[in-house]
């Protein structure tokens, strides 16, 4: 099955993008398929490659880096959610004159488009949030 | 891209206490342009998003609730609004913003765009669905 994954809570808050990873996980590991990942409101905050948790806990910034690129994952964060909140990449950062980029790799900053479009091409979407 | 889908909007939080309900009617407006079947629900403190008369001045915040009234010139005309959410509430449809939309196969006439529907049509209309999108 193609599944759509939209996350809408920001790490370590909520338990959100925990369950999200581990379902995308054990979607993958069933030979299911991933057509994308969307950050959205605080759900954003998951794709700073600025969040320095303890060492004794998980990194989920770094689990969601690694399992998109283990797997081709395409995660995209909303641009108009991540603008207000500040995550910005290169390209943004610029535009805006800003001084710094805090965008984790393997993620994307893109339009709620690519929502619409994920719910449109895939067979499930699955919502994590409150 | 493939055939239509069903897209239903579930809005479940008061308007301004956090960001869902703004960022919500965001995507709303997005997704008009992908020409889907689109449907509003308004339930549990999201029924406070289409109350008439809302006025965000002293919060500091923008207002966006004409935005709710805009959305039938893009189509989405489709508001159901739970009943019991209301009841629970004290309020009435009369509470609530006159969303109107025009039907242009009836002369553009104005036909009232609010759908009241009791809990257990709503969970019929959902699992009708082709995607929910729960903010």
């Amino acid at each position: 099955m193609r599944f759509a994954i939209q996350i809408n809570e920001g790490p370590y808050t909520h338990q959100a993008s925990d369950t999200a990873y581990q379902f995308a996980k054990a979607a993958l590991a069933r030979g299911h398929e991933i057509f994308r990942v969307f950050f959205y409101h605080d759900g954003v905050n998951n794709g700073t490659r600025l969040t320095v948790p303890p060492q004794d806990d998980r990194n989920l910034q770094k689990l969601w880096s690694e399992l998109a690129e283990q797997h081709q994952l395409d995660l995209v964060v909303c641009i108009a959610a991540a603008q207000r909140r500040g995550i910005l990449d290169a390209n943004e950062a610029k535009r805006q004159g800003k001084d710094a980029d805090n965008i984790a790799p393997g993620f994307r900053i893109s339009g709620l488009g690519q929502l619409i479009e994920a719910g449109i091409e895939s067979d499930r979407l699955v919502v994590f949030g409150d | 891209m493939s055939e239509k889908k069903k897209f239903l909007y579930l809005n479940r939080k008061a308007p301004y206490g956090t960001i869902y309900a703004l960022e919500s009617l965001e995507v709303v407006l997005i997704g008009a342009a992908f020409e889907q079947d689109v449907s509003l629900a308004f339930l549990d403190d999201g029924v406070f998003q289409l109350m008439n008369n809302q006025d965000a001045t002293a919060t500091g915040m923008k207002g966006f609730s004409k935005t709710y009234r805009a959305l039938g010139d893009y189509d989405v005309r489709k508001f159901y609004v739970e009943t019991e959410s209301l009841e629970l509430r004290g309020l009435k449809l009369e509470d609530l913003m006159p969303i109107t939309y025009e039907d242009e196969d009836d002369d553009y006439a104005e036909k009232p765009s609010l759908i009241p529907v009791s809990r257990a049509e709503l969970a019929k209309l959902i699992a009708e669905q082709d995607v929910v999108l729960s903010f």
